[in-house]
């Protein structure tokens, strides 16, 4: 099972080697992490995706709140709805002929062509992950050269946010 | 103008702190040298591990965080052992490491290690500092996580030139702000008033006392807590000597080298009053068989361990001194008769092992002979291997404390701890249990102890042997001894002692043994007591 952590942490040096360290040496799988600073400079925000059972979420979640900078740790799949949203770069071998077919499959995607060359064509597309999958699955019969993934960003549906204290 | 070493010296005084351990170097000079102008006494020992072990002895006998000093580079990548040590049993502890200049960071140079990355996973938290003017911040910070909450040690690592830095004032903030450390302490009184409800209903309840009651300073509320109910107590290594091991309601330690009436009596419960214990594979081997058969009230301030390796049915997050007083408080007598009778049967049943021997020292006889002769309020200090058991098993502590590296199992921590607690209780008896693999170890520091003429008392279990791992190796690895014979390598401890000005003696028999503590004892000197003791004898 997959659950999607919002972590809340202190924008300082070192946290995310804290962090990241707490998972590979419990023996936590990370599926992604992503990280980026909040509304609040001195905050940062890390989505995590992690794959386990609910024992592993527990001890992932516990852990977490041990670390001194970790401010708030909230598992979004449990608070219910939450949009969810990754950034890729996809380059593809495609050649002139071909280029009209990809640029079908990218506007059926959503995706942006955003490089372009006589052999190559790069697209962008900032989807779910599942959509990144099936965009994935299109052009792999062109020849995939490179991916370039962010990890998935997730924030919760409607008004609720994740607060740096406790409601 | 005030320079960063300035800074750190009074940060120490404003925190109350009398005393350090350390070993100086060059990128830890400046400190060093405003250190030596204060009034802060050093003590300077022969390795760094042993000056944490010292600070971990320390601030076990005294509650307060021990410091620890040591250089950049091997300086501190010698207190890892120590800093993980003191992890591992929560003590709190603070250690300032010099670092080499901050613009020279990452380049390699002379002494370099990283050690706050290296320590990441042995330390509560760590910090590299980057302005002096951060310095008095983050000493609060740093005393007041290591000492609340489940404490732990926590790193400070200053480079030279932040030691150095001039700033203009220094304000020692009056308290620490952590946005994300708020331990809690207050347990739940919903989760205590179904706690007190499961106590009443139990047929067959017990208290499991871990460490964390120690940490707590819980001991007088454990006490009325058993009293006011009646329900046996057991305990795990790290809470020894919590209730008096004399005591009617104590069953004895339990653990896979722990007494077997204890274990059975866990094994029975049908509740089990789980305080400050974190369920180690040496206590409770097969926790989700104890926790199908018995309710489990777990109490922790860390809620980390909580449904870790146990499964709570009750959990209450909080400081065990609060928790246990309430519960003391509320709490009825609860343990049916027929119940605690028949535990007691099983101890009544239960017969100490080993006898006084003639043609050696038989160690679990000699060690209960040397408790009896000991004051009540004595701290022992036991080291890892057989002695431990050895001492676990045999030593009566009464109002004293019983003192050993249960987590980690640091080979050598009983020397260098004894010197910290002997240090931060003077007027007590501390006495040092090891074995002869161990005190090679750490025997370096018998110049610590006899230069500061610390009155600490040394036993050693001399049977030349790696003792509890050859009997692994006779019980599971078909009697081929690999490596664990030290024939012949040791030096004569008598000597050995000798050399540093320490009194000391040599034990063939019981009768010797008892007759040369007799001595140790009433001298007001630092003394080690060699022991001869066969080395095909079992731990348990």
């Amino acid at each position: 099972m997959k659950y999607t952590l919002s972590v809340l942490v202190e924008n300082q040096p070192g946290v995310l080697s804290k962090v990241s360290g707490l998972f590979s040496r419990r023996g936590f799988n990370i599926d992604s992490l992503a990280v980026g600073i909040t509304e609040d400079p001195s905050i940062s925000r890390m989505t995590i995706v992690v794959n386990g059972d609910e024992y592993i979420l527990e001890q992932v979640e516990k852990q977490l709140n041990k670390v001194i900078p970790v401010i708030k740790v909230k598992t979004l799949d449990e608070t219910g709805a939450f949009i969810s949203s990754e950034l890729s770069l996809i380059k593809i071998s495609c050649s002139a002929k071909q280029r009209s077919e990809v640029m079908n499959i990218a506007e059926l995607m959503q995706a942006k062509i955003v490089d372009v060359s006589l052999t190559s064509l790069t697209l962008q597309i900032a989807d779910t992950q599942e959509n990144t999958e099936t965009l994935i699955s299109l052009v792999k019969p062109y020849g995939i050269k490179e991916i370039v993934r962010t990890g998935m960003v997730a924030i919760e549906k409607g008004a609720d946010i994740t607060k740096k204290h406790n409601a | 103008m005030i320079s960063g070493a300035e800074i750190m010296v009074k940060c120490l005084e404003q925190e109350g702190v009398s005393l350090t351990f350390g070993y100086p170097g060059a990128a830890i000079c400046p400190f060093y040298d405003k250190l030596y102008q204060s009034e802060i006494r050093h003590i300077l020992v022969r390795e760094e591990q042993n000056a944490a072990h010292m600070a971990s002895g320390y601030a076990r006998s005294c509650g307060k965080p021990g410091v620890c000093i040591a250089t950049s580079g091997p300086g501190a990548t010698n207190l890892i052992t120590g800093l993980a040590t003191a992890y591992m049993d929560s003590i709190p502890m603070v250690a300032i490491t010099g670092q080499v200049n901050s613009e020279l960071l990452g380049r390699d140079v002379f002494q370099e290690a990283d050690i706050t990355g290296a320590c990441e996973s042995f330390t509560k938290h760590s910090y590299l500092v980057k302005s002096a003017s951060d310095l008095p911040r983050i000493f609060k910070e740093a005393f007041y996580i290591a000492s609340t909450g489940r404490p732990g040690p926590v790193l400070i690592d200053v480079p030279f030139d932040i030691q150095k830095q001039e700033v203009e004032t220094f304000v020692y903030p009056e308290k620490a702000n952590i946005i994300g450390y708020k331990p809690r302490t207050q347990g739940h009184p919903l989760q205590i008033k179904r706690a007190l409800e499961a106590m009443a209903e139990a047929k067959r309840p017990i208290i499991c006392c871990g460490g964390g009651v120690v940490l707590a300073g819980a001991r007088r509320e454990m006490i009325a807590l058993a009293e006011r109910t009646g329900i046996p107590v057991v305990s795990t290594m790290m809470g020894l000597g919590v209730i008096p091991m004399d005591s009617d309601r104590y069953l004895g330690m339990i653990g896979s080298h722990g007494h077997k009436n204890a274990n059975r009596a866990m094994h029975d419960a049908d509740l089990i009053l789980l305080c400050g214990a974190r369920v180690g594979d040496r206590a409770i081997a097969a926790p989700e068989q104890v926790a199908e058969k018995a309710t489990i009230i777990h109490i922790d301030i860390d809620p980390a361990e909580i449904g870790k390796n146990m499964t709570a049915h009750i959990p209450i997050v909080g400081d065990i001194r609060q928790v246990l007083g309430t519960l003391a408080e509320k709490a009825r007598t609860c343990a049916p008769k027929e119940w605690v009778e028949s535990v007691l049967q099983y101890k009544a049943d239960y017969l100490p092992r080993g006898e006084e021997s003639e043609t050696c020292v038989e160690p679990r006889s000699f060690i209960r002979k040397l408790s009896s002769m000991m004051k009540d309020d004595a701290i022992v200090v036991a080291d890892v291997g057989q002695n431990q058991i050895w001492a676990a098993n045999n030593f009566n502590v009464k109002e004293g404390r019983f003192l050993t590296s249960g987590g980690l199992g640091t080979m050598g921590y009983s020397l260098p701890a004894a010197i910290g607690a002997k240090l931060a209780k003077p007027r007590r008896q501390v006495v040092s249990i090891c074995g002869d693999g161990a005190f090679q170890m750490c025997m370096c520091e018998l110049g610590t102890l006899r230069q500061n003429d610390v009155n600490v008392k040394i036993i050693i279990m001399e049977n030349q042997r790696l003792g509890m791992v050859r009997e692994v190796q006779d019980n599971l690895y078909g009697k081929r001894h690999a490596a664990t014979i030290l024939d012949q390598g040791s030096p004569d401890f008598v000597m050995l002692a000798q050399a540093y000005g320490i009194e000391t003696a040599r034990a063939e028999t019981n009768a010797q043994a008892n007759e040369l503590a007799r001595k140790m004892l009433a001298s007001n000197k630092p003394f080690v007591l060699v022991c001869r003791v066969d080395p095909d004898l079992p731990t348990i």
